[in-house]
Parts: C-alpha cells; sequence; structure tokens
C-alpha cells in the first residue's frame, strides 16, 4: 500500500468512527454527566474541572513527544544533538513547580468538596427531609420507609427538590448503593450503617445498582427511582400502605433468603424498628449473626441512632 | 471418625468440573502438558531440562523461567478476559450469555488475581533477575540458592491457581475477596481456599525474592558504582524492593486471618460475633496499593534505561528521577484509602488521603517530563522497544488524568467500582507496566539468547496491542460514566451500552493477536536466529554495564570485575577510543555457586502442603511441611554449595568470545 492510500484509509477510519461515535453517544444515556440533582451536579463539576486542570499537563506532554519524536528523528541530521545534556536546574524546577502548583489548588479543592459533599452530610431545603432505609439483601434491594410503616423492594419513588436521608446497610455481603444521576455511592456493609443524603430536582426515573461484587445474583441488584410531584409520591405511599403484603418478621427472614433478579414488591405494616434490628444483629457478642431475627425490639439506647458508620479499625 | 475424610479430606469423586468451560481449560492444559512431556521424552531432554534449568541458581536462567511462567500466564489471565468480554457483549436483555454467573465471577477473580501475581510478577522478577546483576557488575545475587527457592514458591503458587481448574473450583469474590463474601458462610467452597494459598505461596517467594535483591543492590555493586551512579533501573528495583519488603507481610498476615476465620471459625473479618471486613479492606490495601507501585517502579525504570539509550543521550534529570521514586516509595504506603472513600469513613479522612494521592502524581509527572526530554536533542532511533515507551507515554498521561479526577474524594464517589475505575487501572497496568516489561524483554532478549527479536513483528505486535487498547477501553471510561459497574455479568438492554461492550470486546480480540504476534514473534527469531546474532554484546549502542559484556552472557557475567567512573560507564568508555583492547586481560579464578535440587523440591513440597491446606487433608501439611524442614537442615549442612571457575578455563570461553566478536560485520546498530 502506498503511503498516500495508507494515511487516507486511516482518516477514513478515523472520521467515521468518531462520527458513529458522536451519534451513539448522543441517543445514549451517560448518567454521571446528565445529573438530575444538586449533588450529582456538584460532582460531575468536580470531574470536569480536575480534568480541565490536568489538562495543564497533558496538553504539553502530547505535544513534546509528538514535536520531540519527529525532531530528534535519528535520520533528521539537521537537529541539533546534545549527547551530554542531561540536567537544567530552571526546566526541572519548572515542572516540579508547576505541577505542584496543580496539586496545590486541586488539593484545596479536594479538602472542601470531602466536606461540602460529605455524604452524611444533609442538605439544606425548605421541604422537610424524607429518610428512606436501605437494606442490601441477597441480591435485592429493600427500601424502607420508617415514618410511613411502608417498605418497597427494587424500587421506590421520591418528591423532587425534597432532600432525601438514606441510612444503608446490608444483611447480605458488602455491597455499594448507587444511583448515577442523584449522587455517588456509598458502601452498604452488615453491622454497619452508613448514610447518603441526596436529592432530586428533576422529574423522571433514575437507574441504581450495586457497585460492589456480592456473589452470584449481583447483576441482578438493579432498581429504579423515581422522582416526581409530592402528590404523586404521597399517592404512591398510599398505595404501599394499602398493599396486602405486610412485612412481618418472618416475611422479612423469607427475604433475607438468596433470589435472583426479583421483581419489584410492596409492603405494609413495617415495623420502625425493622432497620435498627437487622444492623443489631450483627453486632452482637453472643448471638450467631447467620440466624435469622428473632423479633423486632425496640431498641432504647438513645445511642443506637448515633452509631453512623462503623468503628474504624 | 470417617478413615475416608481423614485420608481425602475435603476430597471426593465431584470435586471435577461440571461446567463446559472449566472442563474444556482443564483438559486443554492436561492434554498441553501430556504433549510437552510425550516430546521432552521423545527428544530425551529431561536431563538437560534438570541441570540446566530447573535447579539453576543463575539468575539469567531463572530470570528466562520466571519469563516463560509469566508468559504463560498472560496468555491464561488473557483468556479469561476475553470469555468475560464475550459474556458481557452477549448477556444484554433476554439472553443471559453464554457463562453461568458463576463462571463469570470465577473468570474475573481469576483474571485479576493472575494478571498481577503471575503474570506481572512473573515478568518482573524475571527481568530483575536477568540483568540486575550485570547492571551492578555482580556475578550473582546475594541469596543465589534463595532466589532459585523463591522462584520455585512463586512456581508453587502458579500450580495450584491452575489446579483449580481441574479440581475443584476458584474463587468467585473478586481478585482481593473482600469479606464477608470470601468468609465461609457466603463463599463455602474451596474457591476462596485455592486463592489464599497460592497467593500465600507466591507471596512469601515475592517477599523473599524482595529481600535477596535489596541486599544484593546495596552489597554487590562493583567498584567505583555508588549509589549516584547507579543505572536507573537499579535504582527502581531498590524503591520496589524496599515495597515488597514492607507490604509484602501484611498480606502474609492478611491471608493468614482470613484463612483462620474460615478454617479455624474464628471472626476477625466476619460481619457478625464482633468481626469487622473494612479492617480487611484496610489491611489488603495496605499491602496492596504498594504493590501497584512495586510493579510500575521497575517499568519506569525500563523506560528510562530504553530512551536514554534509543535518544543515544544521557538521561535528564537523573538526581530528581532518583528523588522522584524515592518520593513515590515513601508516598506508596500513605494512600491505600483511595481505593475506598465510599466505606463512609468522614471528610477529613477522605480529604486526606485524597490529597495524598494527588501529592504522588507530582513525582510522577516530573518523571514523565525527564523522560521527554532526554529525547529533546537526541538522535532518536525508532526500534521496537522505542515504541512500547511511546505508546507508554500517551497511555500513562491519560490513565494518570483519569487517576487525578478519581482523588478527589466526591468525583470518586461517581467513579468508584465502576468501568470508568476498570479502565483507569488498566491504562496504568497495561500501558505502564505491561508494556514496560514487553518492551524489557524485546531490549535485553538479545543480551540473553545472543541473538535479537524480529522488529517488524515486535512493531506489529506494539500496534495491536495499542490500537487493541484503545478500542478495549476507552468504550470502558464511557460505560462508567453511564453507571456501568465493574463485574456485570448481565445487564439490561434498555440501557444501550451493548454497542461499547461489543466493541470493547473487538478490542481484547486485537489485545490477544498482539499477545500471539508477541510470541510468534519469539518463536520466528528463534528460527531465523542466524539473521539477528548479536556478536558485539552490544546490539542497540547500550550505556551500561550489561552491553560491555558478550551476548550470551557468560554463567559468570564478568571475566573480571568492572570498575565504574561514570553512570553510563560503558558509554564513556565507547567514547574515550579503544586503548584498553591491547591490554592483555588477566583472569583469576572464579567461585560460583552451586546448582541444587533442594529449590524445586521445596517447591513441589509446598504445592504438596498448599494442596493439604485447601482440602483439608492434615497429613499431608503435616509430612510436607516436615519434609520441607528437613530438606532445608539438609542444605544448610551442606558445606559444599560453591564451585571454582579456574582462570584457565574463563580464558578459554574469553577467546572464544573474541573470535566472535571478530567475525561481526560491520558495526551495525539497528
Amino acid at each position: 500500500m502506498n503511503k498516500k492510500l495508507k494515511i487516507g484509509v486511516i482518516s477514513i477510519l478515523l472520521i467515521a468512527s468518531v462520527g458513529i461515535s458522536a451519534w451513539y453517544l448522543h441517543h445514549t444515556n451517560i448518567a454521571v454527566l446528565d445529573p438530575a440533582g444538586p449533588i450529582a451536579l456538584k460532582e460531575r463539576n468536580l470531574i470536569y474541572f480536575a480534568l480541565g486542570l490536568s489538562l495543564i499537563v497533558v496538553i504539553p506532554v502530547f505535544t513534546l513527544l509528538g514535536v520531540f519524536a519527529f525532531r530528534y528523528r535519528e535520520t533528521n541530521t539537521k537537529s541539533k544533538y546534545s549527547p551530554n545534556l542531561d540536567h537544567n536546574a530552571v526546566a526541572e524546577a519548572i515542572w516540579w513547580l508547576i505541577p505542584s502548583g496543580i496539586i496545590l489548588i486541586l488539593s484545596v479543592v479536594a479538602w472542601t468538596s470531602s466536606h461540602s459533599l460529605d455524604p452524611y452530610k444533609p442538605i439544606a431545603s425548605d421541604n422537610k427531609t424524607i429518610n428512606i432505609q436501605v437494606v442490601a439483601l441477597d441480591w435485592k434491594w429493600l427500601f424502607i420507609y420508617p415514618n410511613d410503616q411502608v417498605a418497597s423492594i427494587n424500587n421506590f419513588e421520591i418528591p423532587t427538590n425534597t432532600p432525601i436521608n438514606f441510612e444503608i446497610t446490608s444483611d447480605a455481603p458488602m455491597n455499594s448503593f448507587w444511583i448515577p444521576q442523584l449522587g455517588g455511592q456509598i458502601y452498604a456493609m452488615p453491622g454497619m450503617s452508613t448514610q447518603l443524603n441526596l436529592m432530586a430536582t428533576k422529574d423522571g426515573i433514575f437507574n441504581g445498582s450495586s457497585a460492589n461484587i456480592s456473589g452470584e445474583g449481583f447483576s441482578g441488584m438493579t432498581f429504579t427511582v423515581k422522582a416526581s410531584s409530592n402528590r404523586d409520591y404521597v399517592n404512591w405511599i398510599r398505595q404501599l400502605s394499602a398493599s396486602p403484603k405486610k412485612l412481618t418478621v418472618a416475611t422479612y427472614n423469607q427475604l433475607t433468603k438468596p433470589s435472583q433478579y426479583n421483581k419489584v414488591a410492596h409492603y405494609s405494616n413495617v415495623s420502625p424498628d425493622l432497620y435498627n434490628s437487622i444492623v443489631y444483629k450483627y453486632m452482637s457478642p453472643s448471638e450467631d449473626s447467620t440466624q435469622s431475627i428473632d423479633s423486632v425490639t425496640t431498641i432504647n439506647n438513645p445511642k443506637a441512632r448515633d452509631i453512623n458508620g462503623m468503628v474504624m479499625p | 471418625m470417617n478413615y475416608v475424610a481423614g485420608i481425602l479430606g475435603k476430597l471426593n469423586i465431584h470435586v471435577f468440573p461440571h461446567d463446559k468451560v472449566t472442563l474444556g481449560a482443564a483438559v486443554s492444559i492436561v492434554l498441553g502438558g501430556f504433549i510437552a512431556i510425550l516430546f521432552m521424552t521423545y527428544t530425551k531432554r529431561w536431563k538437560w531440562l534438570w541441570k540446566e534449568w530447573l535447579t539453576s541458581v543463575d539468575p539469567k536462567k531463572i530470570g528466562v523461567m520466571y519469563i516463560i511462567v509469566g508468559l504463560l500466564m498472560l496468555v491464561r489471565g488473557g483468556a479469561d478476559a476475553l470469555m468475560m468480554k464475550t459474556q458481557q457483549a452477549t448477556s444484554v436483555g433476554a439472553s443471559h450469555g453464554v457463562l453461568s454467573a458463576t463462571t463469570f465471577q470465577q473468570l474475573f477473580s481469576a483474571h485479576g488475581t493472575i494478571m498481577i501475581f503471575f503474570a506481572a510478577m512473573g515478568l518482573m522478577f524475571g527481568l530483575i533477575n536477568l540483568v540486575l546483576p550485570i547492571q551492578i557488575g555482580a556475578r550473582d545475587v546475594a541469596f543465589p540458592f534463595l532466589n532459585l527457592t523463591s522462584f520455585w514458591l512463586f512456581a508453587a503458587g502458579m500450580i495450584l491457581i491452575n489446579l483449580s481448574l481441574g479440581i475443584g473450583e476458584f474463587s468467585t469474590a473478586g481478585w482481593l475477596a473482600y469479606p464477608p463474601l470470601s468468609e465461609l458462610r457466603y463463599s463455602p467452597g474451596v474457591g476462596v481456599d485455592y486463592w489464599i494459598w497460592s497467593l500465600q505461596i507466591a507471596g512469601i517467594g515475592s517477599l523473599l525474592s524482595g529481600i535477596n535483591f535489596f541486599v544484593t543492590i546495596v552489597k554487590m555493586r562493583c567498584s567505583g558504582m555508588n549509589l549516584m551512579k547507579m543505572p536507573m533501573f537499579v535504582w527502581s528495583v531498590l524503591g520496589s524492593t524496599l515495597l515488597i519488603m514492607f507490604a509484602f507481610p501484611i498480606l502474609t498476615v492478611t491471608l493468614t486471618l482470613l484463612f483462620l476465620d474460615r478454617t479455624m471459625g474464628m471472626h476477625f473479618f466476619t460481619g457478625g460475633f464482633g468481626g469487622n471486613p473494612m479492617m480487611y479492606v484496610n489491611l489488603i490495601w495496605a499491602w496492596g496499593h504498594p504493590e501497584v507501585y512495586i510493579l510500575i517502579l521497575p517499568a519506569f525504570g525500563i523506560y528510562s534505561e530504553i530512551v536514554a539509550t534509543f535518544s543515544r543521550k544521557r538521561l535528564f534529570g537523573y538526581t530528581s528521577m532518583v528523588w522522584a521514586i524515592g518520593a513515590i516509595t515513601v508516598l506508596s504506603f500513605s494512600v491505600w484509602l483511595h481505593h475506598f472513600f465510599t466505606m463512609g469513613a468522614g471528610a477529613d479522612v477522605n480529604g486526606f488521603f485524597g490529597i495524598m494521592t494527588m501529592v504522588i502524581a507530582i513525582p510522577t509527572g516530573v518523571k514523565v517530563f525527564n523522560w521527554l526530554f532526554t529525547m529533546f536533542r537526541g538522535r532518536i532511533n525508532f526500534s521496537t522497544p522505542m515504541y512500547w515507551f511511546m505508546g507508554f507515554i500517551g497511555l500513562f498521561t491519560v490513565g494518570g488524568v483519569a487517576g487525578v479526577v478519581m482523588s478527589v474524594p466526591p468525583a470518586d464517589f461517581q467513579l468508584h467500582n465502576s468501568l470508568f475505575l476498570v479502565a483507569h487501572f488498566h491504562t496504568m497496568i497495561v500501558g505502564g507496566v505491561v508494556f514496560g516489561y514487553l518492551a524489557g524483554i524485546t531490549y535485553w532478549f538479545p543480551k540473553i539468547f545472543g541473538f535479537r527479536l524480529n522488529e517488524r513483528l515486535g512493531r506489529w505486535s506494539f500496534w495491536c496491542w495499542f490500537i487493541g487498547f484503545l478500542l478495549a477501553f476507552i468504550p470502558l471510561y464511557i460505560l462508567g460514566l453511564m453507571g456501568a459497574t465493574r463485574r456485570l455479568d448481565h445487564y439490561s438492554a434498555s440501557l444501550g451500552w451493548q454497542p461499547l461492550f461489543i466493541v470493547s470486546g473487538i478490542g481484547a480480540g486485537i489485545i490477544a493477536i498482539g499477545v500471539g504476534i508477541f510470541v510468534l514473534q519469539i518463536a520466528l527469531s528463534i528460527i531465523q536466529r542466524k539473521d539477528n546474532i548479536d556478536y558485539t554484546g552490544d546490539p542497540w549502542n547500550g550505556r551500561t554495564l550489561e552491553w560491555s559484556i558478550p551476548s550470551p552472557a557468560p554463567f559468570y557475567n564478568f571475566a573480571i570485575s568492572p570498575i565504574v567512573h561514570d553512570r553510563d560507564p560503558f558509554w564513556e568508555a565507547k567514547r574515550q577510543s579503544n586503548k584498553d583492547t591491547d591490554e592483555v586481560p588477566h583472569y583469576k579464578d572464579i567461585v560460583m555457586p552451586k546448582n541444587s535440587g533442594i529449590a524445586p523440591i521445596i517447591g513441589m513440597l509446598s504445592v504438596a502442603f498448599g494442596f493439604g491446606m485447601i482440602w483439608h487433608v492434615w497429613w499431608l501439611c503435616i509430612a510436607a511441611l516436615v519434609t520441607i524442614i528437613v530438606v532445608i537442615i539438609v542444605r544448610s549442612s551442606d558445606d559444599h554449595t560453591e564451585f571454582i571457575v579456574p582462570a584457565k578455563e574463563i580464558e578459554r570461553i574469553e577467546t572464544e568470545y573474541a573470535a566472535r566478536k571478530a567475525q561481526a560485520p560491520k558495526r551495525r546498530y539497528a
């Protein structure tokens, strides 16, 4: 193949693939870059910011790589050759200091954003925060609304512009609770309770999943979140309250048995203490956590609510 | 007590594979082994294999054995990857693909474990063995017998992990086996035990190798080579071995605790009984993050050697490079938590580890600029190793940016455990580590075998790897942003992910062709070795000591111990004319270590020990352990572990080389 033909074929291939990719990406939802709430929006902007800042280093690297490789190729005998040139204080100072400066800026951003976007931090809003308790099971998600005493498997609804406080645990191996369009994930761990504060500002049905391998049915641990008006939300809760299925201790213990690709199910009459019982059954030093829970007991310990996350090793 | 259980432990007739994929793999390994045995018997090479290779304490031969195992494991891990890619490209919507979820999970667990522990570590120790002693002007390593034992422990781990294909099953808990998933409650089979014991045994081998090479660098440098005159590869290995010595004991302890949980009913990491799974996650990453740098540092060293050699120029910013390696070595122990920002440790903790992670980008960036300015005002010869170098700079920069983005904790909340993360670390490990090792193999091949590798096939292999890599991993970056998590064996059709998974699968196929061409390149080069013979010992116009001796390097490396006055001693010697060629060299007797059959025996006993632990065949464990101790005592009481190479013999070999060099065609560098 002669050189011109080669370049021609390669450029046609490149243009075609860029075109097809652009068309495809335009028609597919890129969840992380298409936020539907303030947390996801800020997290996306952080990604863009860090990416942009890195370009200060990336662009010179690619430029120099191309220019040096072409210019100082062996066959180009006209270029200058300095075999003993092995240091230059000014040049080296530049590439110690400029990356340091970039990292300094980014460090400040990392520190402040770690605090402002701390998943445990409540979201300020005029609307009252809704509490949702999330339990990762083998291999499905249980969403409990403790105040309304209802629960749902693999889907839930929220009103827009209302902060949601998730309390998250697992009654199975570790999972990670992730709704990309609303914001970043946090682990769901047995015997521990983590928190995540998110909010939707757009109506829509958003996909969520487990981001951490938890066994055979892991890929089926997907769920959907519907964000809509407060009226829709209230209706939905009412519908759940009227659900004939009641989440008794026996029903719950049945739910903890492994099952894959579970359908949506709704439950009424959920004990508001179910969640704590699930967390606490792993904390008892005398009881074997492999057992199912015997009964949902009200935990009077005032500290119980304060245990967020875990004891750090 | 049941006698059968006493003798066979958990072994029974049902341990042989049930599903077609595993059965196929097991059968092909057994068949391949059988053909190899037939071939060896037919050509009567068993004695040669045992005497010349399996028992050899010559680091060059040990290095070759490491590299052969490493390449085999690269193929095995690559086959796993191809099957995973096939599954992900086809398992969408109503279709559940070609593999069961369990097989798929075994595949990704095996892929990660094998690629890191047996492919990457194997190639790394291989290259270190091949060149490090020669680069520092030494004849051997500090502890030659220990070096061979380390190889055999590594090989024992490799054998165990591959045994899981045919006997029992492999872990489904991912390459780091997070509890509680890896605990007995959720993984009752022997899979996790295979994982524990193959890593435990190979890990001890790695630790011993780390100590060995650290001592070798500290104690065995030739006269005149002070620390700041060491080649950059030696510096990078010094950093890497330091990390091994500090990090691998953590792995050993962590694996032991998990073993105690699983076998003795303890509760270090179980969900209940006061166990804390997150303790494991902290411990395993306190080893796991340094491990990444253990792998990449020697690759940095290789790139430093290559870019200086092929630019025909001194390495730019040597002092900066040394400090950068030092900084990376120290900092790599302070960033482990960035692997689990999403654990909920709190803003202060996340903020601290995020910043530490970013700080590592500074010395790494400095190294990139120093490599680039080594090319500045050079005379760059684009041989194959230089292609790998160029590809590395491109990919590593992209992967580095992805890493810096993820070091901001709230950004990581959105990227963690997604395919974006998978793409990031593959960019670093394939683009950084694997490219470096393949470049290193190409670069140092003639020193070991006496002929260069085929240039054309080398370039083809590079282009397949490079283009295949882009096709395989750019889609994964995008998929991660679309919300695709890692380790999915199935996804909904409505997400629209399938086209990207298909492209990624095609990319993986192209990489596989690249691996094939690399192997073909070695085979063809052996057949056509007469065309590429390295008469001079210096095929690339090299700079460091290894190019000053003949190719293939004699078993004693240096007939006369060199004295160096410069960072690039051989380059300087070549420039200061050839006045020393007239001097008649004065050879002396050399003391060299004897080969040892004890090391392979320890290796095989370790396989038996690990197998016993996995299957609860306790008598086998005890017997193997006792025999290992006895064998070590026997070895320790042997006073005749060395032999003398008489000066006459050295003179004969050196004269032969000189004669060969004289027939060399006019000096022509590739």
